[in-house]
């Protein structure tokens, strides 16, 4: 059966696709969460010069300013996260990122005559969860439905997803913008959350003379998060981007990784004059794997589309899709559209309402985890900066070490301090996770109380640290070993 | 259990019996059943006599494949009921008569010859709905039914030919080849599943599965003088399938007789996990439903509640149809049946609301035969190109049309019209008939408006043909279970051409039709639906 897999495709008039399909795989991982939150500030402050830089020449910094006080820009973001279930959404495959094209499928992702699909319980358990920390609405009886449309990633020519009845609706997020943009807080209304599918991936051959398809992806569940366009500016579009991701990784639903195309965010903008109610001409912008990147695409967009008002050609903003061109650091057009696509949505006739009881809601509700905006309020009520909150409360295993080590009654202030400085240091040379280390939150905590009763200086606290850091033992074990009470005492 | 066992007709291989009676339709039904059937013994279950007669060591599975084999080889160049016949039948009977030689336990179904609609996926045997797209593919699973049936022990002995993907009424939509109906070969044997009903008439095998969306296995039945059972929606998985319109679309039965019908249901029903629409109600043992008729009392059937659907009988139905039908009513009423009229208000909207949704759930089942992944591809040098010419020489015309008329109808701007419409249409008809159900037991009306028609009659119009389904449509589209069986016959052909009687049960209470579908089919006077010899078998 594998030959059927492989049968070639033309080359045809989607290339321009190439780009968005092909989702290269990236090894190297970055998970300390110093390279994190750093890359994310290089990120949005490089925001600040790249759009003019790559405006048209014969507009100045501040003309530019000028032009741009004038108008507001409207964005809506579409978010498909995708789910780490076991399993794919509708057929019990591996839901396995990065296996070997086409060893991950079945005949019901591959859509062969007679299969049918059986939804995975656990795909309603996290569109509930998500549903819920996103402080929407659930409903009781949503269903699903397909969408239709012809293309080769996409084995059943259509795609199983939730159109008029989606599982979670009218909710919203708040974010805590840093302190270096203005800092305040935000917040974004959240249209709705529904479950559906994903499509399989297209592969190019080097000398784009044929393609071939790798349906292992095909069938692995997504929720996509639809905004309010409360947005306003390529900041605010990153900092909800990166609250998504931080949201799912706290629930578990998803690793939120944007290379691997966990995470994948769609921007919808339009600009329009303060003042004027209507919305513009919306476009939309895709293949942004970085927050930063898009970050930087918005704010070239509303310059762009400003700078087309300005100059009385506002005409020539027309609905449709563009591209992120990461090395030239603009937007392209990669398709023009032509009126509505009509997907003729309509009930999917081979699965059954998703019912929901209300004491199952409860319960999923009982379970959810203190999610990013409850511990950055918890943080700041200690007595935290916002830096250090918004620091601690991004990545969800550093909150979790933080408030262990807290929790055996370490001092607030100094195990922040700790954490965000010569740890998260370490974990940056070392390449390594705050989970990888072997110091325990114990031990931490034992070690910040023992330079406060001054049994330790704080020098001898940092070699102990790093020593504990790489190979564990406990605080007093160091001390007895080395000898290394004080000398006053 | 059957008290007086014959030898199925199976074994005799002699020319088929010729009917007895004349050639009025009214010969058939007699006002007062007379229990001794005097002319023609009752039709026997022959899934029964199988397996008594394998059991007593009378004969060997081996023998009755055999003989149903050469049965196919003799009838098959007229009568083109399948399109794949099966290389494993002896092999797979050998294996059974050593299981039944070694003492061990066999399947209910053991050495019963089965034959399937060509739309069910069976593992490794061509399955191809009878489309072009789907030219010798070969599925790598059974379908769920056929995955049952192998497991009872029964022996699938080919594929049979079907109009393309379900649609049609005729099974001259076959993109292989045309069906010839065994009481007359000049004629069409119904369709869809017109291979598996004219195989069952013409004794190439004992039963058959087919589906039935709109009518796919009653109106055939009706044609060919076999007994189709067409369970409530949810009773059979879908799973293998190949769905045409997910929502309407379920596996059906045929059967020489109700019993046979019935005990092939029960095989393949239940609830399954690779099918979410499938049920988990339970599934009686309707063989207790199949008394012979020694045992029977003067009114077997007292009490039960007959609901005569006027609007079936109106006009549009053939004069002889309708005496069918109005004698059938008199027969059960014999038995001891209260048959009344009733009304169901929605009727005549069901036929339009149906081809809205069922062309509309088409037209979305049939995007995965895009030529990319499996069956056949037109290479081109670009993508839409690819989609074009693979589906465009895939697909036949009835099928194009179906998909046109259904991706019309979901169109942005039209599905409020079209879909919902028809949606809030199938509401109304479930309503009625809910309503007919609180007050009668079951529902009888003809199966379809006439006895089959000559080959090509209809062909170039379809609405024509779309308007034959009138009696069926409105059942699918309330889920509801109903089989069709031999009522008497009418003018036509060279000893009379079939007309079925269709009866309407309750959700999941297919057992009532069963039980009441048996009686009736015993107790006809000088039944036993047997097609006239085909000319030329020698």
């Amino acid at each position: 059966m594998s030959t059927t897999l492989f049968r070639t495709i033309q080359p045809n008039h989607f290339t321009l696709l190439t780009t968005a399909l092909l989702r290269t795989r990236r090894t190297s991982r970055h998970i300390s969460v110093r390279c994190q939150t750093s890359t994310t500030t290089q990120q949005s402050s490089s925001q600040q010069q790249q759009p003019r830089t790559s405006a048209p020449k014969n507009h100045g910094s501040n003309k530019l300013d000028e032009i741009l006080k004038d108008y507001e820009a409207v964005i809506g973001i579409e978010t498909h996260v995708q789910l780490s279930t076991s399993t794919k959404a509708f057929c019990s495959c591996p839901n396995s990122y990065g296996s070997h094209p086409n060893t991950s499928i079945c005949p019901v992702c591959m859509g062969l005559p007679g299969a049918l699909p059986v939804l995975s319980s656990k795909v309603v358990d996290f569109g509930v969860r998500l549903g819920l920390a996103l402080n929407c609405s659930l409903s009781l009886k949503s269903k699903f439905d397909r969408k239709q449309y012809f293309y080769p990633d996409l084995p059943k020519g259509y795609q199983i997803s939730q159109f008029d009845v989606p599982i979670a609706s009218g909710g919203y997020v708040d974010v805590d913008i840093p302190l270096e943009f203005g800092g305040g807080h935000r917040r974004f209304g959240i249209t709705r959350v529904h479950m559906e599918e994903d499509a399989g991936k297209l592969l190019h051959s080097d000398a784009g003379d044929y393609s071939q398809v790798d349906l292992n992806r095909a069938g692995v569940p997504l929720l996509e998060i639809v905004s309010e366009p409360d947005i306003r500016s390529g900041v605010e579009a990153a900092e909800y981007g990166s609250e998504m991701q931080r949201i799912v990784r706290y629930l578990g639903v998803s690793n939120g990784n944007m290379q691997e195309g966990s995470l994948r965010c769609d921007v919808n903008i339009s600009i329009r004059p303060i003042g004027q109610a209507e919305f513009g001409t919306k476009v939309e912008i895709k293949n942004l794997n970085a927050f930063s990147a898009m970050s930087r695409a918005i704010d070239y967009e509303i310059t762009r589309q400003a700078l087309l008002y300005n100059q009385g050609q506002a005409d020539q903003i027309v609905t449709e899709t563009r591209l992120w061109d990461e090395g030239a650091q603009k937007t392209v057009t990669m398709r023009k559209k032509e009126g509505l696509a009509d997907y003729r949505y309509f009930p999917e006739p081979d699965l059954p309402e998703v019912i929901l009881t209300q004491e199952y809601v409860d319960s999923i509700r009982a379970s959810l985890p203190e999610l990013p905006e409850a511990k950055r309020r918890r943080y700041e009520a200690m007595g935290l900066g916002i830096q250090d909150v918004l620091f601690l409360a991004n990545d969800v295993s550093v909150a979790e070490y933080f408030d262990e080590v807290i929790g055996k009654g370490a001092d607030v202030k100094s195990a922040a301090n700790w954490l965000m400085s010569d740890i998260a240091a370490y974990l940056k040379n070392e390449e390594l996770s705050i989970s990888d280390v072997k110091l325990t939150p114990q031990e931490l905590a034992e070690l910040i109380a023992a330079i406060k009763d001054e049994t330790i200086s704080g020098k001898i606290g940092k070699q102990i640290l790093f020593e504990l850091l790489a190979k564990g033992g406990t605080v007093q074990g160091m001390i007895k070993e080395k000898d290394l009470v004080q000398a006053n005492n | 259990m059957l008290s007086t066992l014959q030898p199925p007709r199976s074994l005799t291989l002699l020319p088929f019996r010729r009917f007895h009676g004349s050639k009025t339709i009214a010969s058939l039904a007699s006002s007062s059943p007379t229990l001794d059937a005097s002319s023609v013994s009752p039709p026997q279950s022959q899934i029964l006599t199988t397996r008594r007669s394998l059991l007593s060591g009378e004969t060997t599975a081996s023998e009755i494949a055999k003989s149903y084999l050469s049965r196919i080889r003799l009838t098959e160049p007229q009568l083109k009921c399948f399109l794949h016949v099966s290389e494993n039948v002896l092999k797979e009977a050998q294996e059974i008569d050593q299981r039944i030689s070694r003492g061990e336990e066999v399947g209910p179904l053991a050495g019963v010859v089965i034959g399937v609609k060509d739309n069910i996926c069976t593992e490794g045997m061509p399955s191809t709905a009878a489309s072009r797209i789907l030219e010798h593919y070969r599925p790598p699973f059974d379908a769920t039914a056929v995955k049952k049936i192998k497991e009872m022990g029964g022996i699938v002995v080919g594929k049979t030919n079907m109009d393309e993907f379900g649609m049609g009424s005729t099974t001259e939509a076959s993109a292989f080849q045309v069906t010839a109906n065994p009481w007359d070969l000049t004629r069409v044997p119904g369709g869809s599943s017109g291979g598996s009903a004219a195989a069952v008439a013409a004794n190439q095998c004992m039963v058959s599965l087919g589906s039935d969306t709109g009518g796919s296995v009653r109106q055939p039945a009706s044609f060919c003088g076999v007994v189709g059972l067409k369970p409530t929606y949810g009773r059979v998985s879908r799973f293998g399938l190949m769905a045409y319109a997910s929502s309407l679309d379920v596996i059906g039965c045929f059967g020489s007789t109700v019993a046979d019908a019935g005990m092939l249901l029960h095989a393949v029903s239940g609830y399954d996990r690779f099918d979410s629409t499938s049920s988990k109600q339970d599934v009686p043992e309707f063989e207790s439903q199949f008394l012979s008729m020694d045992s029977f009392e003067s009114k077997p059937l007292k009490g039960v509640r007959v609901g005569l659907i006027r609007e079936t009988l109106e006009e549009g139905v053939d004069s002889g149809v309708r005496s069918a039908t109005q004698e059938a009513a008199s027969h059960l009423e014999a038995l001891g049946c209260l048959v009344t009229e009733v009304s169901l208000p929605s009727f005549s909207l069901g036929l339009p609301a149906y081809y809205v949704i069922a062309s509309s759930e088409s037209s979305s089942n049939l995007s995965r035969y895009d030529g990319v992944r499996y069956g056949n591809q037109v290479m081109a040098d670009e993508l839409n190109k690819l989609y074009d010419c693979s589906r465009g020489q895939g697909f036949g015309g009835e099928v194009k049309m179906r998909i046109l008329m259904g991706t019309y109808a979901l169109s942005a701007g039209y599905y409020d019209a079209y879909y919902k419409r028809a949606q809030q249409v199938r509401t109304l008809i479930r309503k009625d008939f809910k309503a007919a159900l609180d007050h009668n037991d079951i529902l009888i009306s003809p199966a379809a408006p006439s006895a089959a028609y000559k080959i090509g009659e209809k062909k170039d119009d379809p609405l024509a043909m779309y308007a034959g389904d009138i009696m069926t449509v409105n059942v699918n589209l309330a889920g509801l279970p109903a089989i069709v069986l031999p009522c008497g016959l009418v003018e036509g052909g060279p000893s009379g051409l079939p007309v079925g009687l269709q009866m309407i049960g309750a959700a999941f209470d297919e057992e009532t039709l069963l039980k009441v579908g048996h009686i009736f089919e015993q107790t006809l006077n000088g039944s036993g639906f047997v097609p006239p010899t085909l000319p030329n078998v020698a």
